[in-house]
């Protein structure tokens, strides 16, 4: 077997989130260093506040201040921080019931060892020094050697300026694998060859192989050359540039049936202007130097290929 | 109302990685056991529906590419859970039992080495106060593990002790990952050591359903799902008593799993603390036979691992060694959603 091939994927986003009228109280606070719970039908205070109790449902909007100080209901030492998270230091995982909450929120404790911390210990808010409307504007909890203090009260929930949405970066990080058949299209590729694979029970040949026959549902094995030449099958002119992708528009998309394959598939038309390319166009793929796969197809010259050769293929 | 059943289940052998495989050609294998233990072939399934999740793939839509192993042209009727394929098991359940079908085929897979699971499972979470924290799922079972400390249900040897007898019962498991004596090793969070979390790996299942008569001509001994149900806790954990399970409770009382008494339970507790919750929530004693498979310690293809626990239990009563089982399959962190599933047997002939 060759080689596995192997390529980091990494998968990033923005997610761009807008805050209801709770959750928007709840991050201005915290940026003006002032934590706000919710009080429910029957009373209890959460922090963190949500809009809807999660027992009855109803809606919630009572909003209350309680203390940054509060009491460890449960904890875990994590010894090895991971990308992201409070403290890059080993830091304790801590759910703490707020002076004045009646549920616990959850959140990193600074401590200098798993031996400082336990259930029942006084903890309270540190601040981060530049605070923005997030969650993360609490840096972590640290001991604190003060009593509980007053109750939750009131609070309008009113600041100038409030957030109304939070940006919260996502980044995972892969290694990505194709499996046997797409690496052996891959690997072949690079020798500038296009290869499929047969489907044993219904002989058709799939380009580019992804190992199965959706058709039959088994393994695909036998592998088969195909093209390098092919036939515009169908194809679209694009007007809109994208971004990072230097080819002038407008350009043609298309379907391309390689000789030898009972799959199209997709790739540009180049060496043509894009209003002359047709169905039944017969192209060759183009290789520019270095590159892993064709760069685009162009036309060969050959006659056009007739519509019953290819309109199984549409 | 008809009855459906389990008639045949099959699975990967569990592995650290699959490098060389894509997901479709790590699942068609399973896809061809359950077909060819119950000679159906693939146009004759009437309905089919899956488990996996794109943030283990890192690739949008990815469950579309495994269709390709179920042969899904012609059009077939076909539906997707971005869950566990138990939920998927659960909405086949569901078709068979409207007769809107008559046969279903499940099946769900997970290819954890792609990335990285603690951090990939941490998109599950509140997206405004919990998400931007990373809080990794190892860390989120310790708080859990320790509130059982702290409520004196459990402690370290005790734990210790149910990691072992997972791995140990795995020994009898062709398919896992982790089996026999694994050391207990250092706190990966504490209070949970190497040995109380899953093996991280990738794995495909497959189950196949049948209504009525159909089960019976398909399998000698189907595993007949007595009842099934579902149920979430609050998301917010500073909310739940991490010590308790009362959505498994419920559940498992919906699908009707305290009316006998069950002899084998197939508990999905990916952390060795979580079985301590399951086993409190179920009632289980210790006449139950609780993970004969070696669990969700000893294989945890993510996304897969709780339909695993169904086709188990289904699995051990069709070989005659169970009479009534109970199946259990979580989702999200501390157990934050659980299906319980009652399967039985029939009386031998």
């Amino acid at each position: 077997m060759p080689e596995v091939l192997r390529a980091p994927l990494v998968v990033e986003f923005p997610f761009t989130r807008s805050l209801g009228p709770v959750q928007s109280a709840f991050l201005t606070g915290l940026r003006e260093r002032t934590v706000l719970g919710v009080r429910t039908g029957d009373g209890n205070v959460l922090v963190p506040p949500v809009e809807y109790d999660p027992a009855t449902a109803e809606e919630l909007r009572d909003l209350v201040e309680v203390a940054a100080t509060g009491t460890v209901t449960t904890w875990a030492w994590n010894p090895q921080p991971r990308r992201g998270q409070p403290l890059a230091t080993p830091f304790a995982w801590v759910l703490v019931r707020l002076d004045g909450a009646d549920t616990a929120l959850l959140h990193a404790l600074d401590a200098p060892g798993p031996e400082a911390v336990r259930t029942g210990m006084r903890v309270r808010v540190r601040w981060a020094a530049e605070r923005s409307g997030a969650i993360t504007d609490i840096a972590c909890f640290e001991a604190y050697a003060g009593e509980s203090s007053a109750p939750a009260s009131p609070h309008s929930g009113t600041f100038a300026d409030p957030v109304t949405g939070i940006v919260a970066p996502a980044r995972l990080d892969y290694t990505y694998s194709p499996g046997r058949a797409t690496s052996a299209y891959l690997e072949a590729l690079a020798e500038r060859r296009i290869v499929g694979e047969r489907c044993p029970s219904c002989h058709k040949v799939y380009v580019p192989p992804r190992g199965a026959c959706p058709t039959c549902g088994v393994a695909t094995t036998d592998q088969v050359e195909a093209g390098p030449r092919g036939t515009v099958t169908t194809f679209c002119i694009v007007n809109i540039k994208a971004k990072n992708l230097d080819i002038e528009v407008p350009y043609v998309y298309a379907h391309i049936a390689l000789d030898g394959a009972d799959l199209a598939l997709h790739a540009r038309i180049g060496g043509i202007p894009y209003d002359q390319v047709r169905m039944g166009l017969r192209v060759e793929p183009v290789w520019t130097e270095g590159a892993r796969h064709p760069d685009h197809y162009r036309p060969t010259g050959e006659p056009d290929a007739g519509y019953d050769t290819y309109k199984e293929l549409l | 109302m008809r009855d459906v059943a389990i008639v045949a289940f099959a699975q990967t052998d569990h592995r650290r990685r699959s490098d060389e495989l894509s997901e479709v050609e790590m699942l068609m294998p399973v896809l061809h056991q359950v077909l060819t233990r119950t000679g159906l072939q693939t146009a004759d399934i009437g309905f089919t529906c899956s488990g996996s999740s794109d943030y283990l793939a890192g690739r949008a839509f990815s469950f579309t590419m495994a269709l390709d192993g179920v042969g899904a042209w012609p059009p077939i009727s076909e539906s997707h859970v971005e869950m566990d394929g138990a939920w998927a098991l659960y909405e086949a359940w569901v078709k068979l039992l409207t007769g809107e079908a008559d046969t279903a085929l499940v099946y769900a897979y997970g290819k954890s080495s792609s990335g990285e699971v603690r951090d990939v499972l941490t998109r599950q979470l509140d997206p405004y106060y919990v998400a931007p924290l990373w809080p990794d799922s190892v860390s989120l079972a310790a708080l859990q593990a320790q509130a059982l400390i702290d409520a004196g249900a459990t402690d370290e040897p005790a734990l210790a002790e149910a990691a072992a007898r997972s791995r140990a019962d795995a020994t009898a498991n062709p398919h896992a990952q982790l089996k026999g004596e694994v050391p207990r090793g250092d706190h990966v969070v504490h209070p949970l050591r190497t040995a109380d979390c899953p093996p991280i790996g990738d794995g495909a299942a497959a189950v196949i359903l049948a209504a009525g008569d159909r089960a019976r001509d398909l399998c000698d001994r189907p595993a007949w799902i007595r009842g099934m149900d579902h149920r979430i806790e609050p998301h917010s954990l500073g909310v739940r008593d991490l010590t308790d399970s009362p959505s498994t409770r419920l559940a498992a009382e919906r699908a009707g799993a305290f009316e006998r008494r069950v002899d084998t339970a197939e508990l999905h507790a990916p952390f060795s603390s979580q079985e301590v919750v399951l086993r409190r929530a179920l009632n289980l004693d210790e006449t139950v036979r609780v993970n004969p498979s070696g669990g969700a310690l000893a294989a945890n293809p993510v996304m897969a691992t709780g339909l695993i626990r169904i086709g188990e239990a289904a699995a051990r009563i069709c070989r005659g060694e169970s009479d009534r089982a109970l199946a259990h399959a979580t989702s999200g962190p501390c157990l934050q959603q659980n299906l319980v599933a009652v399967l039985e047997g029939e009386a031998h002939a």
